[in-house]
Order: C-alpha cells, then sequence, then structure tokens
C-alpha cells in the first residue's frame, strides 16, 4: 500500500516488476501482469507509469487481454494523451474485424478515450460503424455519437452524425431504436432547442412498435421520449396510452413509472366521461402500490412520486391507504414519505382507521418519525373536519403521556387546530397549561405563548404565566420573542388594568435591549399604536384572523403540472422544478402538461363550441370585452386620440376561445337562474350568437372607449369616448349618446339627449329589457325640463343589478327603450364587463387557494394579450382600478404570476392567472384562462362559477 | 447517464471504483459518507443525496453501499433498478456478494460493469448474456485455463443479444429435460391485541428453473386467475394473451430465472395460518412482570408450520427476560431489548409456549407499552392466496 510516502519505494519496487512482467514474452505471464495492473488501478492506485508497457500488449489476437488493456486505456489515456495516439492504429484496425464483438468493443472503447486528437481518427471508424451490417455494432456505434458529442460537440454537427443518428430511430431492430433514442436523448439534454428529438405521428409509431421488443433498459429511454411528445387529439393520446399501459406489469419499477408518466400526461387530453378514462385510472392503482413491496430504495423514489400523484389525482389511490402503513422495520426515510400519503388521502371515510395508526405510530421509538406523526394528527384535524374532535382527544392522551418531545409537537399542531376552528376547542387550553415548564423547544414555546396571549381572557394567570416567559427574554430564540411580544400586548389589551407594567417591561425590553431589528421595529409599532390610537391597536392587534387550510403544504398548481411531467425523474423525488438544481440549467425546458383541449368540445360545454364557432368580427362577444379590457388597462392611457382600432381586431381572433367559454358559463348560470323566474326565457340560451338582429350597430371601438374610462382613469369624463345609441334619423329627431361607468361603486348610465327636431320633447322615461345581470334603472329618468330644438341636455341615471334576468347575445347586450311625447324608440347598447366588478372582489387568499383547486378543468378558458408594455405591477395596479384584485404575486424562473379575482354584480367570482414575463417589452403575450365551476343553486346569485384568467405576457 | 460507481464497505472505506465517463474524484463521496454518519441505522441512508455537481445514489445490498455518481437528470428508479441489477449478478458469479468475493475477483467485476454499462447505457444485464460474454469464475476452469491458455471471455458475440428473445441463448442441449416451478408467497400481516386483522397483503412469486432443449415454448395456466390482479411479469411473458385469456404463454430463459410477482392486495380475505395466544403484564411498583405466549397452527390445511422464529421489542424498561420455552431456544438482547425465540416447528398436539418473568429496572414506573410481536414462519406447498396451477403445456 502506498499510504504513506515512506513505502514509495516499495511501491516503485512494484511497479518495476509490474514492468518486466508486461513485457515478458510469455501471453499468460502479460495476461496475468495487466490483471494486477488493473487491480491496482480499481483501489485508486496510480499506475500510469505503466501507460507504453501497457498499450503494448494491446495488439493481441487474445480477447480477454485486449479487453483489460483497453479498460486500462480507458482510464489513464486522458493523463498521457501523447501515449495515447499509440493505440489509434489498433483501433482502427480493429473497427475493420470480421468479428463483430471486437468491432464493437473497439468502436467502444475509443468513444472513451477522451483525448481530443483521438476523436479525429474516430470519425470514420464510426461513420462505418453506424451502417454496418450487425444490429449490436450499430447500436453500439449509436451511443459512441453520444459519447463523441460530450466531448467535442461540433465535431458530431460537422460530419452529420446527428442526422446518420436520427435514421437509426427507424433501424429494423428495436435495441438500436431504443439506443439511437437513448443517445438522441442526452444530446437534446444540451442542446434544448436543437429539436433533435422532432416527434411525429410516424416516429411515435415506430417508438411504440420498437417498445414492445426491446430491453427493460431501452423502453425506459423510450417511454421517456415519449412522454416529451403532445398529441394531436384525445384520440391520439388514447391509442397511445392504450399501447403504452402494458408495460405497467413490468417486472422493472423505472419501466413501471416511466409508463405511469406517459400515462399522467396524455390522460390530460383525454374527456372524463370517456369510459376508457376510467379504465385508465382503475389500471394506474395496481402497479403503484406493487412497487410499495419492492427494495426500500425503491419504495422512496416511488413514494416520492406517488406523492405528486395523489395531489393530482387522488381519484387513483383512494382506497388504497392501508397499503401505506407504515412497517415496523422500513427505513425512516421512507416511513417519513408514508406518513405524507396518508395524511393526503385522508378523508371521513377512512378517517378512523389513519388515527389509529397515528396514534400508534405516536408511541414509537424514533423521534423523527414521532414528532411527524403528532403533525400529522394535526393536519388531519385541520383537513377532514369531522375528525377534529377525535384528533383533539387523541391529542390530549398524547400530551398525558408527558413524552417531552411528544407534548411539544402536539401544542404546535394544536394551535393551528385553534385557528382553523376558533371557539371549538378552547377548553383544552388548561391541559396545555399544565405542561408549560417542560416546554424547550423555540416553536412548542412560541405556540404555547401564542395561545395564552390568544386567548387571554379565558386563563386567569394569563399575565403571571407570561411573566414568567418574559424572565429570561433575552436568551429566548428571535420566534419566542416575537410571539412574547405580540402575546403581551394582546393581553394588556384584554385585561388593561392589570398589565400595564407588563407591557412597560416587554416594549422597554423589545426597543431598547434587543439588536434584533424585526422586534424593535415590532416592538416600535406596538407602542406607537398603543399610545395614540388604543381603540386602533386593538383593531389591528384583535382583528379576526383568517382560517387556515390544509392546502398551505401542497404543492403550487403549475409547479404540479410541471413535475408530473417530469415523474420518474430526479427533479419528482426533490419536488423542485429540474431548472432549480440541474447542473446547466440553461438546457432545460418547461414541460406543461397539454391542455384539456378536449374539455372545450366536450358534450358538457357544448354550447360553448358553438358559439366560439361563430364568426367573431360581426359581434364582439364576452371574450373580448374581457380581453379588450385587460388591453386597455395594461396600456398607458393616451389622453387623446382614438382607441387602438388594429390592434383590437388581431385580439378578437386570439380570444375567441375565451368568448366561447365565458358565454357558455354565463348561458348556464341563466339557465338556472330562470329556471326558478320564467321558463321561457331558457330559448335566449345556446342560440347561435348570428341570430342577433344584424341591424345593431356595435362598433368594435365602443366597447373599447368605455372601457378606456373605466379601466384608466374613473372619473374623468374628458376622456370618455361616448358613443351613438340612437341615431336621430331613427328616433324623428331624438339622438341619444352616452357611455356607461361605475362611480363610487354605483353603475351609471351618462346619456345625451339632444333634440335635432323642430319641435319640444318632453315626458321622458325610460326602461330595460331583462339582460343578462339584471340591470335596472334605479330611479325615473331625471329630465325634469323639457328640451328644445337644438338643445342637448345631460342626464346621468344610476342603474341597480336588482331586475329581471335573462341571458344575452351578447352577453353585455343591453335593450332600452326610451319614450318621450312624440314616441318610443327602442335601441341597443352594450356595457363593458368591468363595470360590474365590484368593489369587494379581493378573495382571502386561502379561500382563493382551495376555491381554484375545485375548480374543474372544464371551467377554463386561456388566452394571450399581445403588446403589453406593462410591468407586473403596473399592471396589477391598472387593475385593481376596475376592481381586478391581486391576491398573491409569484415569480418563477423570471415569469411573474399575479393571482387575480374580481367579483360580478351577481356574485360570481372570477378567478385569473396573469403572467408576465419580464423583459421584454416590445412583444409580450398574455394567456388568460378563466374557469367557473358547476352550477347547482336556482337564484343566480347562489351560483358560483369561477373564472380564471391566466396571461402570460 | 451513470457517470461512476463507487462500493463502500460498513467501515466507510471505498473498495472499488469504476467510471464510465471521464473520471469523478473519489471525494465525492464525502457527501455519502456525512449522510451516512448523521443516520442512526446503516439502512436509514437516504438513497438520493444530492453534492454541489453531482447526486448521489445508492442502494445498500449485502452491508455493502453502491453508490452511483450521476449528473444529469436520470430517472432514479432506473439507477437503482441497474444496481440491484449488479449486485445480483455478483451474486449469480461469485456466490455471495461480499467485500472479499469482490476483491478476489476484482478483474472479473471490472469486466462485467464494463460489459453492463457503456457510457452509462445499459448494455447486457441479463445473465445468460453476460454469461456467454464472461464466463464465472470456477476452480475447474481456472485450472484449465492456466494449463491450456485460454481465457475467461467469449470470443463469440451472443447469440441471444440481438434476437426477439434476449433473455435466451440458442442451442441449448439437455439429456434429461425439466422445468420446476416454484410458488412462494410471503404474507405480510399486522394482528392487533383481539387478534383480528388489521392489514394482510400477500406479496408472491413463481420462481422457474427451466431445463429444457431448443427453443420451448411453455403456457401455464391457474385454476383461478381472477386472483392475479396485480402482476409483474419477466419481459418472456406475453402480455397480449395474459391480457386475452389469462394464461401464461412464455419462451423461457434458460435456467433460473423469476417468472412472475405478484400481489394480493388486503381486499381479499387471507386466513393466517398461525395464531398466538400472548400475556405480557408488569405489575406497578414491582420489579418484575409476567411473560406468557403460546403458539399454535390455524387453517394450514394440514401442512405443518416450520421454520417459527418469533421476536418482539421489549419496552426499554426491561433489564433481563429469564424465559422457560417449552421447545427452541431464546435470546435476549438487552441493549436492543429485543427478544428472539427460535421456535422451529409447530407440533399441534404439543402447543409450543414460552413463560416466565422479566426484570425491570428498579423504580421505574410501570411500562405501559405493549410490546409488538413479530413472527415469521414457513409452510411448505401451501399457497396462502389459494393461487393454484391448472396445468402446464410444451
Amino acid at each position: 500500500m502506498c499510504d504513506f510516502p515512506f513505502f514509495s519505494l516499495v511501491c516503485t519496487g512494484e511497479i518495476f516488476e509490474l514492468k518486466a512482467e508486461l513485457n515478458s514474452d510469455k501471453k499468460e505471464k502479460k495476461k496475468e501482469a495487466v490483471k494486477k495492473v488493473i487491480a491496482s488501478m480499481t483501489v485508486g492506485k496510480d499506475v500510469s507509469a505503466l501507460f507504453p508497457d501497457v498499450v503494448n500488449c494491446m495488439q493481441t489476437d487474445n480477447l480477454e487481454l485486449k479487453k483489460l488493456v483497453y479498460l486500462y486505456l480507458m482510464n489513464y489515456a486522458k493523463s498521457q494523451p501523447d501515449m495515447a495516439i499509440m493505440a489509434v492504429n489498433t483501433f482502427v484496425k480493429d473497427c475493420e474485424d470480421p468479428n463483430p464483438l471486437i468491432r464493437a468493443l473497439a468502436v467502444r472503447t475509443m468513444g472513451c478515450i477522451r483525448v481530443d486528437k483521438i476523436t479525429e481518427y474516430l470519425c470514420e471508424p464510426l461513420r462505418k460503424c453506424l451502417k454496418d451490417e450487425d444490429p449490436y455494432v450499430r447500436k453500439t456505434a449509436a451511443v459512441c455519437v453520444a459519447k463523441l458529442h460530450d466531448i467535442n460537440a461540433q465535431l458530431v454537427e460537422d460530419q452529420g452524425f446527428l442526422d446518420t443518428l436520427k435514421d437509426l430511430i427507424s433501424d429494423s431492430n428495436p435495441m438500436v431504436v431504443a439506443n439511437a433514442v437513448a443517445a438522441l436523448s442526452e444530446i437534446a439534454e444540451s442542446h434544448p432547442n436543437s429539436n433533435l428529438l422532432d416527434l411525429n405521428p410516424q416516429t411515435i409509431n415506430k417508438l411504440l412498435t420498437a417498445l414492445n421488443e426491446c430491453t427493460e433498459w431501452g423502453q425506459i429511454f423510450i417511454l421517456d421520449c415519449l412522454a416529451n411528445y403532445t398529441p394531436r387529439d384525445d384520440r391520439e393520446s388514447q391509442s397511445i396510452c392504450e399501447r403504452v399501459t402494458p408495460r405497467l406489469s413490468h417486472a422493472n419499477s423505472a419501466v413501471v413509472l416511466s409508463a405511469v408518466k406517459v400515462l399522467m400526461k396524455f390522460m390530460e387530453m383525454l374527456p372524463k366521461d370517456l369510459d376508457y378514462y376510467g379504465t385508465l385510472l382503475k389500471k394506474l392503482a395496481p402497479p403503484l402500490v406493487t412497487l410499495l413491496s419492492a427494495e426500500p430504495e425503491l419504495q422512496y423514489v416511488a413514494l416520492r412520486n406517488i406523492n405528486l400523484i395523489v395531489q393530482r389525482r387522488p381519484e387513483i389511490l383512494k382506497h388504497e391507504m392501508k397499503v401505506f402503513f407504515v412497517k415496523y422495520n422500513d427505513p425512516i426515510y421512507v416511513k417519513l414519505e408514508k406518513l405524507d400519503i396518508m395524511i393526503r388521502l385522508a378523508s371521513q371515510a377512512n378517517i378512523a382507521q389513519v388515527l389509529a395508526e397515528l396514534k400508534e405510530y405516536a408511541t414509537e421509538v424514533d423521534v423523527d418519525f414521532v414528532r411527524k406523526a403528532v403533525r400529522a394528527i394535526g393536519r388531519c384535524a385541520i383537513k377532514v373536519e369531522q375528525s377534529a374532535e377525535r384528533c383533539v382527544s387523541t391529542l390530549l392522551d398524547l400530551i398525558q403521556t408527558k413524552v417531552n418531545y411528544v407534548v411539544q409537537e402536539a401544542i404546535v399542531v394544536i394551535k393551528d387546530i385553534f385557528r382553523k376552528y376558533p371557539n371549538k376547542y378552547e377548553s383544552v387550553i388548561a391541559t396545555l397549561c399544565e405542561n408549560l415548564d417542560s416546554l424547550d423547544e423555540p416553536e412548542a414555546r412560541a405556540a404555547m405563548i401564542w395561545i395564552v396571549g390568544e386567548y387571554a381572557e379565558r386563563i386567569d394567570n394569563a399575565d403571571e404565566l407570561l411573566e414568567s416567559f418574559l424572565e429570561g427574554f433575552h436568551d429566548e430564540s428571535t420566534q419566542v420573542q416575537l410571539q412574547l411580544l405580540t402575546a403581551i400586548v394582546k393581553l394588556f389589551l384584554k385585561k388593561p388594568t392589570e398589565t400595564q407594567e407588563l407591557v412597560q417591561q416587554v416594549l422597554s425590553l423589545a426597543t431598547q435591549d434587543s439588536d434584533n431589528p424585526d422586534l424593535r421595529d415590532r416592538g416600535y409599532i406596538y407602542w406607537r399604536l398603543l399610545s395614540t390610537d388604543p381603540v386602533a391597536a386593538k383593531e389591528v392587534v384583535l382583528a379576526e384572523k383568517p382560517l387556515i387550510s390544509e392546502e398551505t403544504d401542497l404543492i403550487e398548481p403549475t409547479l404540479l403540472e410541471e413535475l408530473i411531467c417530469h415523474i420518474g425523474t430526479l427533479a419528482s423525488v426533490y419536488h423542485k422544478p429540474p431548472s432549480a438544481f440541474v447542473e446547466g440549467s440553461r438546457g432545460v425546458q418547461h414541460k406543461r402538461l397539454p391542455g384539456s383541449a378536449g374539455s372545450a368540445d366536450s358534450p358538457d360545454t357544448g354550447s360553448a363550441a358553438g358559439v366560439s364557432e361563430a364568426p367573431p368580427a360581426v359581434i364582439p362577444s364576452q371574450g373580448d370585452l374581457l380581453g379588450d379590457l385587460l388591453n386597455l388597462d395594461l396600456t398607458p392611457p393616451t389622453t387623446s386620440g382614438p382607441p387602438p382600432a388594429p390592434s383590437s381586431g388581431m385580439q378578437m381572433g386570439a380570444m375567441d376561445l375565451l368568448g366561447g367559454g365565458l358565454d357558455s358559463l354565463v348561458g348556464l348560470l341563466h339557465l338556472g337562474g330562470d329556471l326558478g323566474g320564467s321558463p321561457a326565457m331558457g330559448a335566449g340560451f345556446g342560440a347561435p350568437p348570428t341570430a342577433m338582429p344584424a341591424s345593431f350597430p356595435p362598433p368594435v371601438s365602443g366597447g373599447l372607449d368605455d372601457l378606456f374610462d373605466l379601466g384608466g382613469s374613473v372619473g374623468i369624463t374628458d376622456l370618455v369616448y361616448v358613443q351613438i345609441w340612437l341615431p336621430a334619423m331613427k328616433a324623428k329627431g331624438l339622438e341619444i349618446s352616452g357611455t356607461f361607468a361605475r362611480r363610487a361603486g354605483v353603475i351609471q348610465m351618462e346619456m345625451t339627449l339632444t333634440n335635432k327636431a323642430m319641435s319640444i320633447m318632453t315626458d321622458f322615461a325610460i326602461q330595460f329589457n331583462r339582460n343578462s345581470f339584471g340591470l335596472a334603472p334605479a330611479g325615473p329618468l331625471q329630465v325634469l325640463t323639457p328640451v328644445g330644438p337644438n338643445q342637448s341636455i345631460e342626464v346621468a341615471l344610476p342603474l341597480s343589478t336588482v331586475g329581471p334576468v335573462m341571458k344575452m347575445e351578447p352577453l353585455t347586450n343591453l335593450q332600452v327603450a326610451v319614450k318621450n311625447n312624440i314616441d318610443v324608440f327602442y335601441f341597443s347598447s352594450q356595457y363593458p364587463i368591468s363595470m360590474l366588478f365590484v368593489e369587494d372582489g379581493k378573495m382571502e387568499r386561502q379561500v382563493f387557494l382551495a376555491t381554484w383547486k375545485d375548480i374543474p378543468n372544464d371551467n377554463e378558458a386561456q388566452f394571450q394579450i399581445k403588446d403589453c408594455h406593462l410591468n407586473s405591477d403596473a399592471a396589477s395596479s391598472k387593475l385593481q382600478g376596475s376592481n381586478v384584485f391581486t391576491i398573491a404575486k409569484r415569480t418563477v424562473e423570471g415569469q411573474d404570476m399575479l393571482y387575480q379575482s374580481m367579483k360580478l354584480t351577481n356574485g360570481i367570482w372570477v378567478l385569473a392567472e396573469l403572467r408576465v414575463q419580464a423583459g421584454n417589452p416590445n412583444y409580450t403575450v398574455s394567456t388568460v384562462h378563466v374557469r367557473y365551476i358547476g352550477l347547482t343553486g336556482l337564484v343566480s346569485s347562489d351560483l358560483l362559477p369561477h373564472a380564471d384568467r391566466r396571461a402570460a405576457a | 447517464m451513470i457517470h461512476s460507481l463507487f462500493l463502500v464497505n460498513a467501515s466507510g472505506d471505498i473498495f472499488l471504483e469504476k467510471h464510465w465517463k471521464s473520471v469523478v474524484s473519489r471525494s465525492v463521496c464525502d457527501y455519502f459518507f456525512e449522510a451516512q454518519e448523521r443516520a442512526t441505522e446503516p439502512e436509514n441512508v437516504p438513497p438520493v443525496i444530492p453534492t454541489p455537481h453531482h447526486y448521489l445514489i445508492s442502494v445498500l445490498r449485502h452491508r455493502i453501499y453502491f453508490v452511483a455518481v450521476i449528473q444529469s437528470e436520470v430517472p432514479p428508479l432506473f439507477v437503482i433498478e441497474f444496481l440491484h441489477r449488479v449486485v445480483d449478478t455478483f451474486q449469480d458469479y461469485f456466490g455471495v456478494c461480499t467485500e472479499a468475493a469482490i476483491k478476489d475477483n476484482v478483474v472479473v467485476v471490472y469486466e462485467l460493469l464494463e460489459e453492463m454499462l457503456d457510457n452509462g447505457f445499459p448494455l447486457a444485464t441479463e445473465s445468460n448474456i453476460l454469461k456467454e460474454l464472461i464466463k464465472p469464475p470456477t476452480i475447474l476452469r481456472t485450472m484449465v485455463n492456466t494449463i491450456t491458455g485460454s481465457t475467461n471471455v467469449g470470443e463469440q458475440l451472443p447469440t441471444g443479444q440481438l434476437s426477439v428473445v434476449p433473455w435466451r441463448r440458442t442451442g441449448v442441449k439437455y439429456t434429461n429435460n425439466e422445468a420446476y416451478f416454484d410458488v412462494v408467497e410471503e404474507i405480510d400481516a399486522i394482528i392487533d391485541k383481539s387478534g383480528s386483522t388489521i392489514t394482510a397483503e400477500i406479496q408472491g412469486v413463481i420462481d422457474a428453473c427451466v431445463k429444457l432443449t431448443g427453443m420451448p415454448d411453455l403456457t401455464l395456466s391457474f385454476m383461478n386467475p381472477r386472483l392475479l390482479d396485480d402482476v409483474s411479469f419477466h419481459p418472456c411473458v406475453r402480455f397480449k394473451r395474459w391480457e386475452a385469456e389469462r394464461i401464461l404463454s412464455f419462451i423461457p430463459p434458460d435456467g433460473n430465472f423469476r417468472l412472475l410477482s405478484y400481489h394480493v392486495s388486503s381486499q381479499n380475505l387471507v386466513a393466517i395460518p398461525v395464531y398466538v395466544k400472548h400475556n405480557i403484564t408488569f405489575r406497578e411498583g414491582s420489579s418484575q412482570g409476567r411473560f406468557d405466549l403460546t403458539l399454535g397452527p390455524k387453517q394450514t390445511m394440514g401442512k405443518a408450520v416450520e421454520s417459527v422464529l418469533v421476536s418482539s421489542q421489549l419496552p426499554r424498561g426491561v433489564l433481563n427476560a429469564n424465559l422457560n420455552p417449552s421447545q427452541g431456544t431464546y435470546t435476549f438482547d438487552p441493549v436492543t431489548k429485543m427478544l428472539s425465540w427460535d421456535v422451529g416447528k409447530i407440533n399441534p398436539q404439543k402447543l409450543p409456549s414460552l413463560k416466565g418473568t422479566m426484570s425491570l429496572q428498579a423504580g421505574a414506573s410501570k411500562p405501559d407499552e405493549n410490546p409488538s410481536i413479530n413472527i415469521q414462519f414457513k409452510i411448505q406447498q401451501m399457497a396462502i392466496s389459494g393461487c393454484t396451477q391448472a396445468g402446464q403445456t410444451l
């Protein structure tokens, strides 16, 4: 052993000995010597000094010796590039050998010698081998291309090897196909945009054929490659699924998981009411369960993936709870993962079982596991409301065990339960307080302090308890300090008389004696609040807190979608997108699940399809308006000049899809609404838009004008583009022009009545036909004075939304009748949808998250907005002006995602996700997604359709 | 793809390394050693460990860690499956997979690894093919080789490698043609205090040993194929036929192989063939506890229950146990508090029992845990799931 320099002499001796043996004439001796060299090499000894001697042994007809020398070469060629050239001749000769084994071996080894000079000589033999008659050589050569690409990418491209490789996908031998796919995938990883794997139905078909016949490893490569393909329609995706399904019964778990990935992705394309969809769901469960009986390492990876799958499609495994029960001899990493999945699968049906299990786990030996089990009980309580009581009593039992870490964990989760179910379980506080002294972990102490502060009025000695914590204030962690400060302030606000001293003490501790800026700031804020306005302080500090939900630990939907595309990979193990951790992430493309395109055509939204097929240019549909709204809001307001009509025309085409979606949404809505009212109105539903009288003059820019006013600067009438609703020649001299606006929460119809006739007009009255949102005049038309010839009068008519409802086409169409002393006149106009967005359209974050997840995919529409020059913040504030509220903002890989909600006057919520790609102001594309959920109620305000707009710019 | 492989023994030494692409310094294993130190038990080392530039995926088999180094996004299951395949191959070649065996055959190991993986892509992992490429070392062959100067390395391209049935080589000849099928079932059950089954599931495999001449095409049918709804097959099984007719039709590999494995889930009723009567009590204030355990057979269809092994993790407060088995031997490890009792065969006439006292830590409060009891046993010629074979044809 050469571990010490002192022995280097001995080592040199060893080397000499080997040298002599290598140069021996006897074949046997040579071979033994090379074996010894290899043996030293494998344990990490440096035997590079023997390079020339070993290379001399290369020219032999003994295959074993040749292999051994090749092994040596691969390891040391890099360190001795000049010497390695000596080997080239032999390689080239071997590539011509009649034995395919030797040809393949030579090509394989040459690729492993990472010396630039050698690669030049490699090209010719490689080209020959790629076209070799023997498939074994061809498949080895295919891999060699990938090796060569790794060493010298340019060379591979210049020599045209990539095209040859692509040709191999059509090879007759499945193994060659599999290796070609593997090689291409590896090369494509470093060339994200090269479009090397150009998948089309023909190649897919070839791959699927090869899939059945190649080895298990080949199947993995092919399946992973298939997962990158996006089928054209649901039929194609079904046929691929059918051909992939048999792989689920493969003995190799990697094949199984890759197949699951393909199926999970392509399933998105299948309509949900298809029989095959249900069959597929059923077929997915058994293989996943079987993965859990494999070796623990495989189980771990499988469990991480199952975690994703149950979040995306809980229905697959909902009956398989028992297989996730922890076994006593599972390694800890498997146990923890199983716990996670148990909670995800917990439901009212199985909660009793789950709780019984969790309670057992809480008495286990392993501390980490016990902690997580106790937490799990808390999460169950929050997730399944019916079980909350049982969970709490279980937790109390556990607290009685007095095992220190169990008690602490239990207190942390009970705090969360309090927040989820306020005023329900506070009776247990007394028990908690008994264990105050045993708490030594910051998180548990903070939780306990929070409980004491929050329920100070119910705990008689709250001040004493908090005072006891205060003694060691500076030794506490920041978390506890902050919590203590808040708790004492709460206590003071609840019992001001007894605790004045205490609050002063803590404030001075926090503000004067602490170095922590967070703590100091919070202290100052409280101090000022308390000293200036105790009432306000009470409102701020004791404000009602939003409820928490179990969704907090779920993976965010877009990330989940991406991860589902990466099932079976490292990304799925880490639950992070590949770009977050893979070296050279530039090469990573973002994968997305295929949009459920089928949903728009699926029978339940059949009317949507009808609408969206209608010619869009004639009548601006709802979607156009919504799109326009967004567009206009995002465009910097121009103080004068015509609205950007040309661009709006372009958008209309893009937003057609949405138009259909939202139209049908409200269509459905009104069908529901009409059930209670007049059934006859149902006839309006589903009528194609072309049925509308063509004589209506809907100026394309009309809607835009109104929006402009609303979106940009509310209240500046100068900017309003007034449109003429009723031309004078149609109404015996009465001209009505005007606009709609929402001012200070009131919807107004602002009209100018002009008398172009010769006689005086009096006795004005106005009436609306039934319309989509129940708009009706809130009062009579206030025209008190007669209007003389060539005189005009401006009048603002406040509108209410409690009138009779009927679905209009287009949705925002309003038919108005105006009467004067001469006659009754009819006209129709369209109002901007944004006028109906109410001021309290801001959804709670938790509610938003929960609702978002509840919305079925069918209720989702998506479109893009082009040519927006605003960044996300400006867009957000502009939209806020129109009562489109930003709930949350996240930045994911350079994309700003704004989550927004708005509420219509009839109680419909619209949820939207707006994506803005920063840094590309000149050309920006937005996608808007509309979601709405099924309708169950009879009255329109009970219906809660949700729409979600998604925009990527 | 798989970059490198390190073999690490229980004491944390790297005793073999193999690189398929550029050489990765063995210092990368330091991250693995860190994780190993953190883990309380050897089997608790997490299978996937991130390092700044690489990912380490490891499996633990036969007290050896097989640590694969990867650099790009690779399906971890693929790597883990491959590592298990490596271990199986070593075991196949050397009989055992130990550090000593690997070190003795380091050159064969190296040749094998080189054959199995090329540039990180698996090349040949079927043991049949590997054995044609590199002959397993035997004493006889070593002697013959030394005398004749021939080698362990096959000179010809293995015939099966590229055929439609890569798992079978051509030209197999036997004087005695025979085929054996073993159905092995393991039942995993959790039973509560009162004796009712909480969960029970059956993992079964059918291992085959086929020694037939030529290219035989076998079919195998079952009495009750309905039971096998969750199966994974050896690649040789024609899946379409199984789907349609529930008949296994295949061209078998030569020699030993696992034909299929299946899983009978807990939804089906499982009769547990053994019962345990237990009475474990601790008295308050006393430093003594009583221990009484009796085993008996139940629904074994007249088959003997053999190789019974009972183990139980006693509460931490137990210092020692003084027990008296009616048959077999028992051991108690005072450090891990693990009681194990090797019962042997259960005689239905005279039920085995283990009785005695346990001494507790003086002054400690009464342990309130109910120790869980694990029982392992074997019953020959019986399949719990009721899976029976109807017939086979050639």
